[in-house]
Formats: structure tokens, sequence, C-alpha cells
């Protein structure tokens, strides 16, 4: 009984999380427009997804492009932070800190007043580009610190020993062992690249649109020409949705596999 | 003689490191950080204490607090993000608590479930939940506003929570079980006061965005419900159509909005997200 | 035996100071042979390890220096060494395979070859080892470790022992001239660390190259070594072979250290007898005529005779079977003696006991009593050992008193103010006492050292500041590391004038 109860509710909760996506879904391969009223199976929101692959790109190639940066400049400072016992590796954590805890629009209006100091135009696409920097780097070092702690610290010495140089030492030991923090760094770098809407909104070229920035002029601001798109982005919906599933379940199952083989063993 | 030999040495050899060093590593990093984060919110509190022409006053605090609709959108602000918190809290414990107890490799595959949707774009997530209201017809106003900032915060809580609860050590509560607690018991004295880290972690992940996530206020308001600070600060920076209009004002906003944070992360002892908050250890 | 040319690595006034202010290693001074098993023993803390990574070039010494080979290498980086370590928890390297991790070296390391140029004329160049060279040298450290078919497989697979063999092998492959092992046989259980004892035994003889060998197990330092180097606080204690080490301790830190020992407080008569536990003793030292020494009887050394004819008699009170042989601890008057016998003798029986002469080892007293530096206070009073302590200060002079406003009235009647007055303070070492009230006393320590001895403990608490040092006896049971507060009645403190230019000595 107890055992069922439980089930109920994380049904019913998984209920209200997935409901919503999957009304979605099945609506993007509606002919009609509106939700509600089934008009006949198509794929024709799917073909309009052409007239939003601006959007995609940008979308893409900024997430891709800040967080390939987000991760060089998060693991070498994770790194300097680690090995750096003094006050200024302390210094810099706490600095790291601050665009984690610190409200996304009091970051993004900071960088604005940078700007205007230096007279500098604020809205370009390189703010922005910086802005999703700011904004990704300290979850790299984050989820890089972990691995670096957990590494035995004699590793590094035990490659001196052996003959390498310190620059070999860091990449043919100490980059290996912390890689699986690096990576997760920067996948999670590009899921808050791709989720960020406020810094995006303030430091954006104002013909630049990201998925966000897109749909958020459809849904919030609901002008004619935007509203149109609605049924698109379902079908954008749809794809991540999928696209999603499918990652999770691909990363998922290999680790498992290889689980199940030790224990064999 | 001797001696000023010995300090000589003792510095050298302080000094003589191997060439390269790793502590070096952080210095792009560390010049990033402070030109880019530290020196702007300098700049918020100096803009924030300043007219247009550059003078010093305290004029924009006065003028924030002396605007009702400014004083009430904070005010309303904070019991938001307490009410969406509590309400998060509420919902995601016992999830997080049910996962903890069940068979790991099942409890994963629910806790993927939970964390998948983490991964679509959360306006897309907020335009799902609307059309989902607007199909069952609920109206857009407050009601709306506190769901779709639930539906989207919800993931978040989940997370820190399971993985806190999971690290406990189970023998904890039989040893209170084998004192003689009752079930009861055993939760509020023991698994519920060691839960407190997650507790406070996920809380941070949802309070302190949501003081700022005015765009699923804007989505869901329409045009009776409430708004957030973060709109206030927008507005002044983005005006109607994105360009820049009040910035004296906007920067005092944020330095009360800062105040309010620093405020928060004060009293509940910092933050920290080496508990796997947001995912960092999937 | 003081051959230049033996010596493959000397250090010279070594020392190692930490940013926190910790002197880890003390100017000490060593040489090692070429092709020698020398051993650094010492608890943990003692600078053991601090030495090994000077060594290795992990450590940078903050004076002295490290010859190899006659050649100052202070400076060196660990990676242009011909030292190679083996680590306390092996480090081997988890994303390589074992083939890998013992290849790591090889595949850096360069060297000069013969080479010619178009002209025919000859040059060295450094080049890389070819694969196959790699190859067969894994193989071949693979074997001296009995790990062969392993190359393939993953560290993590490995069990305790296997991975200390490829970091073994990671090590020797490289051909080093000395080989570092940091307690690398800590994380084993015992059977398989006596079993790697041997076979380490075994590849020292066979590669004959040099072993330093660094661990805080006494028993594994007596079985492997040549040269065993006993440190404590940074500080040499005794450099000699196993059994010099053992029968020969140069002091009670020592005794106590290597091996289980009695150890008891005694008076050298002259004419090679020696006086403790309240008995005379035959022995073989010889020392001042009534000077106080320290003396070290090892339990199995005591020999248990008929009650009436023994140098000394007394109860078993205590008897342990301990495997080959029984613990017993008898008392012989307040004094409790430890014997190892393969005979027990039952508990409450009384017997007589004797000791042969070359087995009393006699040695200098470290301690008899406590010296500082101190001054007076404007309260009279006298600081010194980072402390305030009420004092006699009539004792300085003959005959003086003290008159209502604190001055000094000499038997003259001269009026003397004593304020800031230098002196030298002497307190014995039955005269201190130490409370868990830390309020409690002028100066506030931890206890850093407890020595047995018999029916005593020597105790040494040390101030935070300056690392002033109380030695004192007690009968009552204390923790190393408790903080106590240190108490020295006002009539023990016995103050002289300090003459001037005379050095410190607290010994």
């Amino acid at each position: 009984m107890k055992k069922f109860l439980s089930f109920l509710y994380i049904a019913l909760i998984l209920a209200f999380i997935y409901i919503p996506i999957i009304i979605l879904v099945v609506y993007s391969f509606n002919k009609g427009k509106t939700i509600g009223i089934w008009e006949g199976f198509s794929l024709k929101w799917y073909e309009k997804l052409t007239d939003i692959k601006n959007v995609l790109f940008n979308t893409i190639t900024l997430a891709v492009v800040s967080s390939l940066i987000a991760t060089v400049l998060g693991t070498l400072g994770a790194i300097g932070i680690f090995y750096n016992k003094k006050k200024t590796g302390k210094f810099i954590k706490g600095l790291s800190q601050i665009p984690i805890v610190n409200s996304e629009v009091v970051t993004a209006c900071a960088l604005v007043l940078l700007f205007i100091i230096f007279r500098l135009p604020h809205r370009h696409i390189v703010w922005l580009y910086i802005g999703h920097i700011i904004l990704t780097t300290p979850f790299v070092v984050l989820s890089v610190m972990p691995k670096l702690k957990q590494m035995d610290g004699s590793l590094y010495e035990a490659a001196l020993d052996l003959g390498a140089t310190p620059t070999q030492a860091l990449f043919k030991v100490v980059l290996p062992e912390i890689m699986p923090g690096v990576f997760s760094g920067f996948m999670l770098a590009i899921t808050l690249s791709l989720d960020d809407y406020i810094v995006t909104a303030t430091l954006s070229p104002l013909d630049f649109d990201t998925v966000s920035t897109a749909v958020y002029k459809a849904i919030a601001l609901t002008t004619e020409t935007a509203s149109q798109r609605v049924p698109t982005y379902r079908a954008l919906t749809t794809i991540i949705f999928l696209l999603t599933v499918a990652i999770v379940v691909i990363i998922n199952v290999k680790p498992n596999k290889r689980r199940k083989a030790n224990e064999n063993r | 003689m001797k001696d000023v030999n010995a300090v000589e040495k003792k510095n050298a050899a302080s000094r003589r490191r191997f060439g390269f060093s790793r502590q070096s590593l952080c210095i792009p990093y560390g010049v990033f950080l402070l030109f880019f984060v530290l020196f702007p919110l300098l700049l918020v509190a100096y803009y924030a204490f300043t007219s247009a022409d550059g003078t010093f006053t305290f004029a924009n605090f006065a003028d924030f607090f002396a605007d009702k609709t400014k004083v009430s959108t904070l005010l309303i602000s904070i019991i938001v993000c307490i009410l969406v918190t509590a309400l998060c809290l509420v919902i995601a414990y016992p999830v997080a608590y049910i996962l903890a107890k069940m068979k790991k490799s099942v409890a994963f595959i629910f806790l993927m479930l939970f964390i998948t949707p983490m991964w679509i774009n959360f306006v897309l997530r907020a335009m799902a939940m609307k059309e989902l209201l607007s199909l069952i017809g609920i109206p857009l106003g407050n009601f709306a506003n506190i769901i779709g900032l639930v539906y989207d915060f919800l993931p978040f809580m989940v997370l820190p929570l399971y993985s806190t609860l999971i690290k406990m050590d189970k023998s904890l509560a039989e040893a209170a079980a084998d004192l003689g607690a009752g079930k009861v018991k055993v939760f509020t004295s023991i698994t519920l006061p060691l839960s407190m880290p997650g507790v406070i972690s996920g809380a941070m992940m949802v309070f302190l965005p949501v003081m700022s996530c005015y765009v699923i206020t804007d989505t869901f308001s329409g045009a009776t419900g409430f708004s957030v600070v973060g709109k206030l600060i927008s507005w002044c920076f983005l005006g109607e159509n994105g360009t820049l209009s009040n910035i004296n004002g906007g920067a005092t906003i944020a330095l009360v909005l800062l105040v309010i944070m620093f405020l928060t992360m004060w009293l509940t002892g910092g933050f920290k997200d080496e508990d796997g908050a947001r995912g960092t250890n999937l | 035996m003081e051959n230049k040319k033996d010596k493959i690595i000397e250090l010279i006034d070594l020392t190692r100071e930490f940013e926190d202010g910790l002197v880890a290693v003390d100017g000490i001074n060593l040489y090692v042979r070429k092709g020698e098993f020398v051993t650094f023993l010492g608890p943990s803390g003692c600078g053991k390890t601090t030495t090994l990574r000077m060594i290795a070039g992990f450590d940078k010494p903050t004076s002295g220096k490290i010859l190899l080979n006659g050649k100052d290498i202070s400076d060196l980086p660990p990676n242009k060494r011909p030292i190679n370590t083996v680590f306390q928890r092996y480090a081997l390297f988890p994303h390589l395979n074992v083939y890998d991790n013992i290849a790591f070296g090889l595949k850096l390391k360069k060297v000069n070859t013969p080479c010619q140029d178009k002209n025919g004329n000859g040059f060295e160049k450094k080049v890389k080892l070819s694969k196959s060279e790699i190859a067969a040298k894994v193989d071949k450290a693979l074997k001296m470790v009995d790990l062969e078919g392993f190359e393939k497989r993953s560290v993590s697979t490995l069990s305790g022992g296997q991975q200390q063999r490829v970091a073994i092998a990671r090590a020797l492959v490289n051909e080093p001239e000395i080989l570092l092992l940091d307690e690398p046989l800590g994380a084993l259980d015992l059977k398989m660390r006596k079993d790697m004892q041997l076979e380490l035994k075994e590849m020292h003889k066979k590669l004959g190259i040099t072993f330093i060998y660094v661990t805080h197990d006494q028993e594994e330092a007596l079985t492997m070594s040549d040269t065993i180097v006993v440190m404590k606080d940074g500080v040499i204690q005794q450099i000699g072979t196993p059994t010099d080490i053992y029968n020969e301790p140069k002091n009670s830190f020592v005794a106590d250290f290597i091996g289980e020992s009695n150890i008891f407080s005694g008076t050298y008569l002259g004419n090679k007898k020696v006086k403790f536990i309240d008995k005379t003793f035959d022995c073989v030292d010889d020392f001042e005529p009534n000077e106080k020494v320290d003396v070290v009887v090892r339990p199995e050394d005591v020999e248990i005779v008929d009650a009436d004819n023994g140098t000394a008699k007394g109860k078993i009170i205590n008897s342990i079977f301990k495997g080959i042989h029984y613990e017993m601890t008898m008392k012989v008057g307040k004094t409790e003696v430890v014997i190892q016998d393969t005979v027990e003798k039952k508990v409450g029986e009384t017997v007589g006991i004797v000791v042969k002469p070359d087995n009393i080892h006699i040695m200098k007293k470290e301690f008899s009593s406590n010296i500082y530096d101190g001054y007076i206070t404007k309260k009279n009073t006298v600081c010194f050992g980072d402390g305030e302590f009420e004092c006699d200060i009539t004792q300085l002079y003959p005959g003086s008193s003290v008159d209502e406003e604190g001055y000094l009235i000499t038997a003259d009647g001269e009026k003397i103010d004593l304020t800031d007055t230098d002196v030298k303070v002497e307190v014995g070492l039955k005269d201190i006492e130490i409370s868990d009230d830390q309020d409690k006393g002028g100066a506030v320590g931890n206890i850093v050292s407890i020595l047995y001895k018999g029916d005593h403990y020597q105790l040494i608490v040390r101030t935070d500041e300056n690392e002033e040092d109380f030695v004192f006896d007690t009968e009552d049971t204390w923790n190393v590391n408790d903080r106590v507060g240190v108490i020295i009645p006002k009539d023990k403190i016995k103050l002289t004038l300090a003459v001037e230019n005379e050095k410190d000595e607290r010994r």
C-alpha cells in the first residue's frame, strides 16, 4: 500500500512535468494551428523549421563557441586555483562564485555599464559571447574542481619523477585524469548557454535572435508575426525532447553495461 | 653577515621553482573575472549613487522607495520567491525521499525522468505550460504565474535533495530506530536535519533565479498578473525597444537586488554547488 | 670506508622550513654509499619523508646541499634527476594500463645515440627509444616483478600487491641510480608485507642499485636495511647497522622506538657498577662516578631465576602470551620491569632476575633539569618558557628582603629595583606539575612526548609561541597532544643572576 502510494505520487509529479510536453509533441503533427482542435496529421510545421534556421544556427554557434572558450578558461582556472593554496587562489575562487549566485539580470546590466563607461556600443555580438562565457565558466570550474580533489596528489609528482617536464605531466597525466570533469563542465556550459534568455536579450544585437529570445517574442510579447511561429516551435520542442531522451539513453546504457561486466568478473 | 646570507638563501629557495608553475594557470581566468565580473559590479554601485550627470546622490534610492509600483513589485517578488521555493520544496522533498529509498538502479531511471526536461529550453517549456493552461481553460494571471514558475524550477529542487539524501548514512536512521524512535521521530530528528544542506542548496537554486526570471511572469501574467524585480531592472536598461533609458535608476534597483541576494546567501550560510546541483555530477 | 668515490649521495646541512615556520628537516648531514640499502626510520612527522622528497626533487631545501656523485643537484627538477620513486599509495596512472604505466618514463626518455652526417662525421644525437626497445624493457621489468601477461590490464583491476609490483617495475625500468621508496608497503596486509620485504631485499641484491627506504615500522627497517637512520623532529638521532641500533641505542628515544625496552633512571656508581631499581648491577660502560644516567634493558635480556638467586626480586603482576614468548610484567619495589621469556611464570609468583653486564645499556641522561633564560617583571614574578611564574626573588641576593613597594633590600640595606633583570632559571625534573585546567599555572603547552621509565613517565610539554620545553617526571598517565597548564611551585624555581654573554643552554 505504502509502495503504491509512493509510486502514485511520483507518477503524479511526472505527469505534471510531462503532460504539457507530450501535448506539444502530439500537436506538433497537427495540420491546424490551435491546440485542442485536431485537423489531421501533417509534417508541415517541421518543414517550416527552415524558416527559423537562422535562429537555430545563432543559438548553436553561440552555445558551442562560448562553451569551448569557457571550458578552456575554466579548466585552466580550476587547475590554477587548486594548486594555488595561497590567498590568490581563494580570491579567484570567491570571484568565480559571483556569477553563479548573482542574478543574470544584474550580471548582464553590470556588463552594459562596463561598455557604457568605455563608450562602446552596448549591443554587440562580442559582448554576447563574453556574457555567455561569464555565465558558464564558473560551472566548468565547479565540475572540474572535484576531479582535481579526487586525483591522487602524487600522480603529478610521479610523472615528473619518471622524466616528464611540468607541461608534459599536465597534459599526459593531470588532464586525462580530470577529463570526465572537463567534459561534463563543457556539457553543462552548453546547456546553460542554450537555456539563457536574459543575458542574450540584454547584450545581443537587435536583429540577433536565439531560440530563447525568438520564442519569448512569440509567447510573451505575442506580436502578430511572432505568434505565427508558435506551431513551428512545437516542432522544435519535439525534436529537442526526442534528442535529449536519445542522448540520455545512450549515455546511461553504456556505463551500465560496463558496470555489469565489472560485477560479473 | 651570516644572517643576511641565510635570509637571502631562503628567499632564493622559495623563488626558485621549476620554470613553469601550475599556479599561474589561473591568471587568465582571474584577470577575466576581475575585468568582467568584479569591476562591472563596482560600476553598478557607482551608477546607483550618481545622477545622470555624474554627481554623487542618494536621489536614485529616494526615487525608488518613493515609487509605489516599484516597491510593491520588490515586495511581491520576495513573497513570490518564498512561495515558489516552498511549493517546490514541498513537492520535491517527497519525490527525493521516495527515490532515495528505492533500489538504486530503479531510482536512477526515475531521476533521469525528472532531469531530462531540464535540457529543453526553459522558454519552450514555459510555452508548453502556457498552451496546456489555455487548453484546460486556466486564465493568465497570478495563479498561472505561480504554476509557470513552479513548473520551470521544480527539477532544480529534486536533484540537490536527492543527492544529499542518498549520501546520508543509512545506519543513522537505523540507529535512531534501534534507540526507540518511531518512524515520524526518525524523520524529524534524523533525516530532515541531516538533509538541510540539500534543502538549502535546492532552495538557492530556486529562490535566487526566480527574483530575476521575468520571462515566465511576462508569459503567464497576462494583463493582471504580477511581475518580478528583474523586469524593473531590465526595463530601465532596455526600455520599450531595446534602447537604454534610465541606467542610474536601473543600477539602483540592481544594487538593491544584489544586497538582497547576498543577505540571503549570508543567512543560509553560503552557496555550495558541490552536491551536484544543476547536474554538475551527471 | 670514508672513500669519497663510494658516496653516491650526500646531504650537507640539509634544512627544510615550511611556510608556516615548521622546520621539518633541521640541518642533517648524511651520506649514502653506492649500492647500499638505507632506511630512514622515525615516527610520523620526524622529517623522513621530507628528506626523501628533497632527494627526489619534489621539495626544495631551504638551505644546504644535496650532492649526487659529488655534484650539487639541489636546483635540478625531479625530471632531470637519475632517481626514481615508489610512492606511498603507488600513484599509478589510472587512465593507463599496466604496460603504458611502466612505459611512461621510457617513452619520454631520449638517449644519446652516435650518428653520422652526410660527410661521414660522427656526432651524437638525442633519440627517443624505439617501440621495440621499449617493449623489450617493459617485458623484462614485468618479468622481474612476476607480472608477465598483465600488460593490457587496467591498473584499477589489480590487487594491492600487484599494484605495488607495477609501481616498482615502473620505477626500476628507467634504470635509476637510486630508487626511493616512501613507505611502499604501508597499504598492504601483514602477510603480503612480509613477502614483499623479502622480495625487495632480493631485488636490491640482484640489481645492485642504491635503495633509500622510508618507514615508521622498526621491524621492517631492521629486516631489510644495511644502514638505518633514526630520525626525530627533523634531526638524526643515530646512524648505524640494524645490529648497532638495536644493541647500542644512543639515547632513550632510539631505545624506546626500536624494539621494546625497559628504561630506568639510575646512578653510575663508578667501577663499572650501576644502580637502578634500587639494586646494583655490573655493567660494561664507563661514566663519571655518581652521574645520573638512563639505563636501557631489553625485555628479552632479563633472565628469570629463583627468587633468592637474582640481583633483584619481585612479584609477577601480569602475563600475556605473544605467540612465541610470554610477556610478563614484574614489580620490583615501585618499578615495573617487562620480561620476555618462553617459560611462563604465574601471576603472583615471586621471582628473581639477573641481567648480563653487556645487556645493560647505559646512556647519558638527556635531561637533568630545565634551564631557561628569564627576566624579573614589575610584579616581582619571573617570565620564562613563554609563561609567567611567581618566584622568590630574595634568593638572588643572600639575606635580602622585599619592602612594601616591591624593592629588594639587600643584606647591606641597599635598595634595588629588579624589574627587567635577566636571570637564569632552573627547575628540577620533579618540580613541575601539569593540570588539565590551562588557566592554572604560568604557561600553557601541549604534551609532545611521553617516555615510560619503569616507575614513572618522563613528559615533555612544549609551548606554542617559542616552542619552549618543560621536561619533568610524573606518575600520572597523560596522553600525547593533551593541552595542559604548567604549574611550578614558588619555592622550586631556582634563580641566579644571568652572567652576560652566557649562551642559552637547556640540557
